[in-house]
């Protein structure tokens, strides 16, 4: 009874810091729609920080000054980031600004190892509160019973800030409708930079309050950013008292999973989150969303599919990419069948993102069983490995059919939220089942059968199985299903009004992705000969995220691009520098600014600007604009638009 | 013979607050009925029950005699009913034309197909429906570009591909312009009188409402309190006092509107 | 001074379309001008542009003899020019004192002045439901907050897109009776309308747009005896 009570303490504290940076990650979410990466590694920079101020400024004053200072410090770096890069993308699709702040975070990670090294820190014990005192017989730190205490203050600060004061009015007003709060006379940018140092400031001072319970590291801000995540989505997106509720939720499972349930320790939070959002699909304090500005992947250049020449263009492309072991060695040809599988499993996310408009934030999951899969037929039937390639994905079609059957009842943030909560559930499941699975240690020695052995057979192998896959994936989407998809994600309502089944559609469509991301997955295991549960955690489902988005969510192709631009070089920095997350985070920043429609996205609209240039002189724009804009008067006939006009704006 | 719709004490509550009480009426084929009454009568619950969006606490819906009460919407549109929304939901991302072909590959029943291009499917019927409600011109441009009023005219084409017994319309002409009201409306009614459809729809348009309903229906506050033919229900006191007003805002124009109609050249449906 | 508002040379574009072209009219203080012209003519983008709420536009915007043409929508909004958009754009989970709230601005010196309280007595519906979320009214009332909400920045100029639209005949009188009584308290307005009947209740002057382009400018009078016009543009 006294070890439940000191456990059951211990998880309140925790759900202070937790509270604090959820409801930062909520505030923000609510006002700009940015779904904020960087909200860990806010937090993560609110801990080291402070670590070092706390070493200049002694004493109790210096102390308490220095936890507060080290979040005002953060929280203006946050304004200045938001100043530079978020405003410069605030009406890119929401995605794209996650991208961004991931960027962020791949930046800081490496940053904080420049200034701060590689080692545990431990900071001082705050003064004043660094004893215990006795309760029901047990000795409770002294600083736990404070951060108990803070967490309701500071949730009836932001409640009498966000109702009591003008400021915090119109901060409700702007997550509503952002535009009509300018037109009345409300300078929104500064109300945005605002609302984002709250936020940021809520997550330092999180990370900063930590540093008399842990050591400072750097894994810290993954692993808050996941649990910021899952309870902000559990309270319910925008809720501040949501937040408080399930960060004491999560907090408490935390704390009483390794003690009650220690074999799925892991798993508790996230099944506990998949329950939630299955039975109240917006959060226990969450109210309906309303409907995104624009959905992702809807498209205004309407889709076409390859026209015959551009299909001989493909092949000849294809043609090119297998004469490729002519020339390359044998590590260039192991990267190369490495960047091919990911083109796979980012063209299968493409297929759920851009035609279905379902972002998956899991979907590694499906990789990962896919190649578990591979590699329990070979251990444990002793099959050759082309059986092996083709069983796999039927473990990640059957993982995808349970996932998908209840994700598809969500859309949007929660949506991502759901199949990222399977996804680590999946992830547990492979790290803690070590009977089956052997856990860390993976399952090793699946050797690719002797006729693939070599690095160029295994390339030319790997290359006969996706390119197949690709073009039957490119197919789907021009069926009469792809736009049946398409049409569900453009319109739920007029799609069920013609008779389309949206739950049973996107279901379909979460299988087939699951199943093309395994076929993946199955060939990843023999090209690295054996597989651990980290292919299947959240950086490689970012990584997919991130490939998809960089070649452009919004067009047919942009995931093939995406996955190798992406892919060729996150390898080659690593084999560069030591800082390759520094470069590749302002890389990925870079190109967020710079093609805000992806890559693909980009390069389509400078030929489309080219082609206009060259159609015709100003009489095109003027053409468009009155088939735009005005309609002929009724009773006449429509003027035909002219070629000029079908040229400029209809050509995919 | 049955009648095309018949629905019988319909009812809805939200959190205890009726919105719709007991509303009992009736639809022939080729018919158009109008619904009326204050914001907040009741008449877009009334809608969205009758095409399956909100299950209703009590009462029947029967359209040609089968029963659809508390079916999904999906099955509602199979037993022969097209909507069209008061802001309207097309496929923004496709052309036009793909908008339709969408709504005619559902009704036959190819939207489960993995393989095969859908968009030579049904181009031809596409084409049809799209010359009939004089949308040909645009059936390669991208529905998000489209606007109001085309996309109004979009929504009926696709309501038309299912080849409907029964049209419900919420405020068809909301957002037009005045002669853009009459020939989308003179187009539906001449469209549903040749084919036996019966109309169902809303509007806040007086004009529109006296030209072209056969019927009106006057809801308040949930009730059904007027129903009969425009002349009957437009004199009846409750009628004013509620909802008409003083007919400062469209008496006077639905005049000359009539009398254009009846004198002036230009049909709307020569666009095609 | 003598215009309260004076646009010229008006452009603005979406994307790579062009939709208004060099449009023009001023606006007298205390004046009530219709822009009239069917959908899709460029009502709306003439307002969003004069706000600055479109992507690319070019032209001068004269708001009390000063050029508000380069600045941003918030500070256009500061020198007392008001919007009220069209669909209403309440801010649904915020009450109505919460609305009212969120536009308030600081009396201006020549404008009328609004409390809550004088605006209750304009839209007496308002009165009934000061804690009610904007979300939870009906149609008719969220068109009266929205209006509300705007006077509270105490403009001396409204821009009012589509104020009948989707309203009962009952409440668009009721309307046009508010719209009056602004007028009365030497507010000038600009109203973008469908219905020419209503307009024809409270305007003083007529602006007609078609494709983007003003086609007519004149009193109502002028209209009235312009049947052409009427005809070739409003299509009654």
């Amino acid at each position: 009874m006294q070890l439940v009570f000191v456990q059951f303490m211990t998880g309140l504290a925790s759900a202070a810091s937790l509270f604090l940076v959820a409801s930062g990650l909520s505030i923000i979410f609510g006002v700009t729609r940015i779904v904020n990466f960087a909200h860990g590694a806010f937090y993560m920079l609110g801990a080291y920080v402070a670590y070092t101020l706390t070493d200049r400024f002694t004493g109790a004053f210096g102390f308490w000054f220095a936890l507060l200072a080290a979040a005002a410090i953060v929280a203006i770096v946050g304004c200045l980031l938001e100043m530079t890069l978020l405003r410069r993308i605030y009406q890119a699709p929401e995605l794209f600004q996650l991208l961004a702040t991931f960027g962020v975070t791949l930046m800081v990670q490496d940053l904080v190892l420049l200034i701060w090294g590689p080692e545990d820190l431990v900071g001082p014990r705050a003064p004043g509160l660094a004893g215990a005192v006795e309760i029901f017989g047990k000795r409770i730190p002294s600083y736990d019973l404070f951060l108990i205490a803070l967490g309701p203050l500071v949730l009836a600060g932001l409640w009498l800030l966000f109702h009591r004061t003008r400021w915090g009015v119109l901060v409700r007003a702007a997550t509503l409708d952002r535009s009509m709060v300018a037109a009345l006379g409300i300078n929104q940018k500064w109300l945005f930079t605002g609302v984002f140092g709250l936020g940021v400031f809520l997550a330092a001072l999180g990370g900063a309050l930590q540093i008399p319970r842990d050591a400072v590291n750097h894994g810290m801000d993954l692993r808050i950013i996941v649990e910021a995540f899952v309870v902000v989505v559990i309270g319910g997106l925008g809720s501040t008292t949501g937040a408080f509720v399930a960060a004491i939720l999560v907090s408490q499972l935390n704390a009483f999973g390794i003690l009650v349930l220690p074999k799925i320790s892991l798993v508790l939070v996230f099944l506990v989150m998949a329950v939630v959002l299955v039975v109240r699909p917006w959060g226990l304090f969450g109210t309906r969303p309303p409907p995104a500005q624009a959905s992702i992947g809807m498209a205004v250049r309407p889709w076409r599919p390859l026209a015959p020449g551009e299909i001989a263009v493909a092949a000849a492309v294809v043609a090119a990419v297998a004469l490729m072991p002519l020339w390359l060695g044998h590590y260039a040809l192991t990267v190369a069948s490495e960047i091919l599988i990911f083109v796979l499993f980012a063209a299968s996310l493409h297929l759920l993102m851009s035609v279905g408009g379902l972002a998956s934030f899991g979907h590694a999951a499906y990789f990962g069983l896919g190649a578990y899969g591979a590699a329990f037929v070979v251990k444990a039937a002793g099959l050759p490995m082309l059986a092996a390639i083709a069983a796999g994905p039927l473990l990640a079609a059957l993982g995808a059919a349970v996932v998908g059957w209840f994700a598809v009842s969500l859309s949007g943030v929660y949506f991502a939220m759901l199949t990222l909560a399977f996804s680590q559930i999946v992830w547990s499941i492979a790290f803690q089942w070590v009977d089956v699975t052997g856990g860390d240690n993976g399952i090793l020695g699946l050797w690719p059968d002797a006729f693939a052995a070599s690095p160029a057979a295994f390339f030319w192998l790997t290359l006969a199985v996706v390119t197949p896959a690709l073009v039957w994936l490119h197919m789907v989407i021009f069926s009469p299903f792809g736009y049946a998809l398409r049409a569900v994600r453009d319109s739920e309502l007029r799609a069920e009004a013609i008779g389309i089944d949206r739950r049973r559609v996107q279901w379909i469509a979460f299988v087939i992705a699951g199943t093309a991301a395994g076929l993946g997955g199955a060939l990843f295991a023999f090209l690295k000969g054996s597989i651990f549960p980290d292919v299947m955690a959240i950086p490689t489902s970012v990584d997919g995220l991130v490939m998809v988005l960089l070649g452009g969510v919004e067009t047919v192709l942009g995931p093939i691009v995406g996955a190798v631009v992406f892919k060729a070089l996150a390898m080659w920095l690593i084999s560069q520098t030591d800082y390759s997350k520094l470069v590749l985070g302002a890389v990925v920043v870079a190109l967020v600014v710079a093609f805000p429609k992806g890559i693909v996205g980009t390069l389509a609209d400078w030929r489309d600007r080219l082609t206009a240039r060259r159609g015709a002189g100003p009489s095109d724009a003027e053409a468009s604009a009155d088939a735009t804009a005005a309609e002929p008067p009724a009773g006449t006939m429509a003027p035909a638009p002219s070629p000029a006009t079908v040229a400029g704006r209809t050509r995919p | 013979m049955t009648r095309l719709l018949d629905v019988e004490n319909l009812a809805k509550s939200y959190a205890g607050l009726a919105a719709v009480r007991h509303v009992s009426f009736g639809l022939d084929r080729g018919e158009i009925l109008a619904m009326i009454g204050p914001n907040g009568a009741g008449k877009s619950t009334c809608f969205n029950m009758l095409n399956g969006q909100i299950r209703p606490d009590a009462g029947r819906i029967r359209i040609d005699g089968v029963d659809t009460t508390s079916l999904p919407p999906r099955a509602v549109w199979r037993k022969g009913v097209g909507r069209t929304f008061q802001i309207t939901a097309t496929f923004g991302s496709m052309t036009v034309r793909e908008n339709v072909q969408v709504a005619l590959m559902s009704h036959g029943g190819a939207l489960g197909r993995w393989f095969g291009r859908a968009d030579t499917r049904g181009r031809d019927e596409a084409d049809r429906l799209l010359a009939l409600v004089g949308m040909a011109a645009d059936a390669d441009r991208a529905a998000a570009e489209l606007a109001y009023g085309d996309l109004k005219r979009l929504e009926l084409a696709v309501a038309l591909a299912n080849r409907p017994k029964l049209l419900l319309m919420d405020e068809p002409t909301a957002g037009m312009a005045p002669r853009e009201r009459v020939g989308l409306m003179r187009l539906t009614a001449e469209i549903a009188r040749a084919e036996g459809i019966g109309v169902l729809f809303t509007e806040h348009d007086m004009d529109v409402v006296f030209e072209h309903a056969d019927r009106m229906m006057v809801l308040s506050r949930g009730l059904l309190i007027a129903e009969g033919p425009p002349e009957t229900v437009r004199r009846d006191p409750e009628v004013r006092a509620i909802y008409l007003g003083e007919g400062l805002v469209y008496d006077a124009r639905h005049q000359e509107a009539r009398a254009d109609a009846s004198t002036s050249g230009p049909q709307p449906e020569a666009r095609a | 001074m003598t215009h309260k508002l004076a646009v010229a040379n008006l452009n603005a574009y979406y994307g790579q379309a062009h939709i208004l072209f060099d449009v023009a009219f001023t606006v007298a203080p205390g004046e009530v001008v219709a822009l009239l012209g069917r959908n899709g003519a460029g009502k709306s983008t003439t307002f969003l542009s004069i706000m600055a709420m479109v992507e690319r536009r070019s032209g001068t915007v004269l708001f009390e003899g000063d050029d508000v043409s380069r600045l941003p929508t918030y500070a256009i909004a500061r020198r007392g020019l008001g919007f009220v958009p069209e669909n209403r754009r309440i801010f649904a989970d915020l009450t109505v004192e919460e609305n009212l709230m969120v536009g308030r601005q600081a009396p201006r010196p020549g404008a009328p002045g609004w409390t809550p309280e004088t605006l209750f007595a304009l839209f007496p519906n308002l009165a009934e439901m000061r804690k009610r979320p904007g979300g939870r009214m009906s149609g008719g009332e969220q068109q009266m907050l929205t209006i509300a909400r705007t006077l509270m920045g105490n403009p001396s100029l409204v821009l009012l897109d589509e104020p009948s639209e989707g309203l009962a005949p009952k409440i668009v009188e009721q309307m046009a009776a508010a719209i009056l009584t602004m007028k009365r308290e030497g507010l000038a307005i600009v109203l973008s309308e469908q219905n020419l009947h209503f307009a024809r209740l409270i305007s003083d002057r007529a602006v007609i747009l078609e494709k983007g382009r003003v086609r007519f400018s004149g009193s109502l009078a002028e209209l009235e005896a312009r049947p052409d016009i009427r005809d070739a543009y409003l299509a009654v």
